[in-house]
């Protein structure tokens, strides 16, 4: 059974078609937002691997905050923390106005839901997208309306339905999606896996590999983790799989996986941004499930139904689909030229 | 006095006990006597019904009804609220800061291997005062855990517990006293075994005054921020089990079979450990085990799901025709995961529904996974035994 198993391969799948050249320029991903809204914790929480409260550490943002974050092979985001204070805002708006707003992929803007002044905060709002129209007007905006924790729980809803239409009145041609978002659970982790989804090139071939490979190790969900943030990138779902009734599972296996490695970083005494382990097996009585280092960029996690020899031929044959994937992660080992830059969704 | 020199854990059972017989109003029950008195209650139970005109004696000692406890006192504010809901509940810890302070006694069942309670005591409550019914609350007793407030002034707090210790001691000299000298986070390590040394002295010279020597007493350093408020709870929780060297002893065998760096037998619930090899104990190990355990239980919440009947039938009919129970190699719920390169391999596997085995591998070992497997399926049957025999049966 499990040598029938193993013949079946991915190989049936059409190899990825080259598409345009990358040769322009890297686009940016702008994180602006009021002072203190919480725009730097929720980078460290995504890219640096720090707990919702080591962010208590963090100063303010001085200017602009650039960093380069390795993602997905040689997928690179080109992240713009802006400092929020007015001064560096009125800045941002005069004298850098082009420096800053030129070529921009996406806007993240962070709005703080317990601001005292949300007027002045959407006149912000409303003088960059002024000039992001001017400068890049085919960017994609995200609106995060942040520290959600801090509303009593029946009134979020509504507050944050409220402060979305308002920000959406605001926002000229430009089209935001909107989340409610809170560092101290897994919203956050919901809003930046649906970012970097977008930002991901050739991800229509992963999902229709995963896809694939799904069905033949008779899988009843298949993910695709970033191997630094342990966002989703992509998941295949069988239509079992979708009956599952928690729906925000996504976000919440990012979040315990990424609490538990700041546990084993410090077992093994690795940093936590280091790959801290191989693989995860995990054998109960309803469902068994493994997770392994997969491409040099990703993990991979599959939720089987239970069964050895299910379990063992599913492993193996992940690790023989690993060359098709490997290709797709990081075209650029093998000379093609896919799109690599931030993609306008 | 005859009594106190018998110590802990020493029973009328016990053939060294040389106290008077523990009868009338006075009803200390320790648990490896609590569980003697069950099976000598089974067998009788059991002889009764083959033999009617044949009745033995009925266990001596007060019958057992109740389950062993675990008192939480200590001055208020002291952080007695936070423990138990730190340890028992799954709070945060942050979260503790705003629990209203305690009004009246709190009591917490906790249902694992052992049934223990934890009664979480009012600081502000004098329960000397004659109206209280002291044998309703120390009758049963298992341990009586102190907690003391290290960035507070302790004085206060010690001279409660010496008062405590003093009205105890007389008729229920078998309590295990355990002081934890709580919220040393933030405290430098010297200054935290300083005020440990102190605490200790005052307690021992106090006691000495009024004849005491040598009194059931240990001392934990303790804060809800990290792992040291479960070891704590696991070494007090140690001194509860009666057939603990058992356990060492088949743990041990694991370990040196299966070249094992250190196992742990897990109360899921609770994170507390019950039972560890004789290898010392490090923080670090404890604590990724105990993180593991966490990791596990979170995933299953999320795909436990009860899948539907048709799904299942679909999954015994072809190719498998087997049912799903006969395709797993192993009825209970194992793990294991491998740490950078191949590195210390940490596995776990359930032992029953309270308890899980968790072992921190040595390098390499991942490869011999099947044999290791083998070798923990047979102390997991062991291990069983012996909850087994000890267990109350219907």
């Amino acid at each position: 059974m499990e040598d029938a198993m193993k013949n079946l391969s991915v190989e049936d799948e059409p190899t990825a078609s080259p598409s345009e050249p990358r040769k322009q320029k890297k686009k940016k991903v702008l994180l602006m937002g009021k002072s203190g809204s919480g725009k730097s914790s929720m980078r460290s929480i995504i890219f640096s691997n720090y707990v919702a409260k080591e962010t208590r550490r963090l100063g303010a943002t001085i200017d602009v905050d650039l960093s380069h974050v390795k993602f997905l092979g040689n997928l690179t985001l080109n992240l713009w923390d802006c400092g929020g204070q007015d001064a560096f805002m009125e800045n941002y708006l005069a004298q850098q106005r082009q420096h800053v707003f030129s070529n921009v992929g996406v806007l993240i803007y962070v709005f703080d839901i317990e601001s005292r002044d949300f007027d002045r905060d959407l006149l912000t709002y409303r003088s960059i997208i002024g000039a992001l129209q001017q400068f890049s007007p085919t960017a994609s905006i995200y609106i995060l309306v942040h520290k959600m924790d801090l509303v009593v729980p029946n009134q979020r809803e509504e507050i944050y339905n409220d402060r979305v239409s308002l920000i959406r009145g605001k926002s000229d041609t430009f089209n935001p999606i909107p989340f409610a978002t809170s560092i101290w659970d897994q919203s956050l982790y919901k809003a930046w896996a649906e970012i970097i989804h977008d930002l991901v090139p050739n991800l229509d071939q992963i999902e229709k590999h995963l896809g694939s490979l799904g069905k033949i190790i008779q899988a009843e969900e298949v993910l695709l983790f970033e191997r630094s943030s342990f966002l989703v990138v992509s998941s295949w779902t069988s239509a079992i799989g979708a009956q599952n009734p928690t729906t925000d599972r996504f976000e919440r296996l990012s979040n315990i996986i990424k609490n538990f490695k700041q546990g084993t970083s410090k077992f093994t005494g690795t940093p936590k941004s280091a790959e801290q382990f191989v693989i995860l097996e995990i054998k109960l009585k309803v469902f068994s499930m493994f997770v392994i280092k997969f491409t040099t960029n990703t993990y991979l996690a599959v939720v089987l139904p239970p069964g050895e020899e299910r379990f063992n031929s599913a492993l193996e044959n992940c690790k023989i689909a690993l060359k098709e994937f490997e290709d797709l992660d990081s075209p650029a080992k093998k000379g093609s030229d896919r799109g690599a830059t931030s993609s306008e969704t | 006095m005859p009594l106190l020199y018998t110590g802990r854990r020493r029973t009328k059972l016990d053939r060294k006990y040389n106290g008077p017989a523990r009868q009338g109003p006075v009803r200390h029950i320790s648990p490896a006597q609590l569980n003697l008195e069950r099976v000598y209650e089974q067998n009788r139970l059991n002889s009764q019904k083959k033999d009617v005109a044949k009745v033995p004696e009925p266990a001596p000692g007060p019958a057992a009804k109740g389950k062993p406890r675990l008192l939480l006192m200590g001055q208020r504010r002291s952080g007695k609220s936070s423990i138990s809901s730190v340890v028992f509940h799954k709070m945060p810890p942050n979260e503790t800061l705003f629990l209203e302070s305690t009004a009246r006694i709190q009591k917490d069942s906790m249902h694992s291997f052992m049934d223990f309670q934890v009664w979480d005591f009012p600081g502000q409550v004098d329960f000397l005062d004659p109206s209280f019914d002291l044998d309703a609350i120390f009758g049963e007793i298992g341990a009586l855990i102190w907690v003391i407030d290290a960035q507070d002034e302790y004085l206060e707090a010690i001279n409660r517990l010496n008062s405590t210790i003093l009205n105890l001691q007389p008729s229920y000299p078998n309590i295990n006293i355990e002081v934890f000298i709580h919220k040393v986070d933030g405290l430098s390590d010297d200054y935290k075994l300083d005020i440990q040394r102190d605490i200790m002295q005052r307690i021992q010279d106090e006691l000495s005054d009024h004849g005491i020597e040598n009194a059931p007493i240990n001392y934990h350093l303790t804060s809800i921020y990290n792992h040291s408020i479960f070891e704590a709870f696991s070494k007090v929780i140690q001194e509860l089990i009666p057939h603990l060297p058992t356990l060492e002893a088949l743990l041990n065998d694991l370990c040196r079979s299966c070249r094992f760096q250190k196992a742990y037998l897990f109360d899921v619930l609770s994170k507390i450990y019950i039972a560890t090899d004789s290898s010392p104990v490090d923080m670090p190990s404890y604590e990724i085990c105990s993180d593991y355990i966490d990791v596990i239980v979170d995933v299953s919440e999320i795909y436990g799901w009860a899948r539907p009947s048709e799904y299942i039938a679909q999954l015994e009919g072809e190719p498998w025709n087997k049912k799903l129970e006969d395709q797993v190699a192993c009825k209970d719920a194992e793990s294991a995961i491998v740490l950078t390169d191949m590195k210390r391999p940490i596995m776990l596997r359930e032992v029953n529904k309270y308890l899980a085995l968790v072992a921190i591998m040595r390098e390499g070992s991942f490869e011999k996974m099947p044999l290791v497997t083998m070798n923990v399926e047979t102390v997991v049957a062991g291990l069983t035994e012996v909850f087994e025999i000890t267990k109350q049966r219907k």
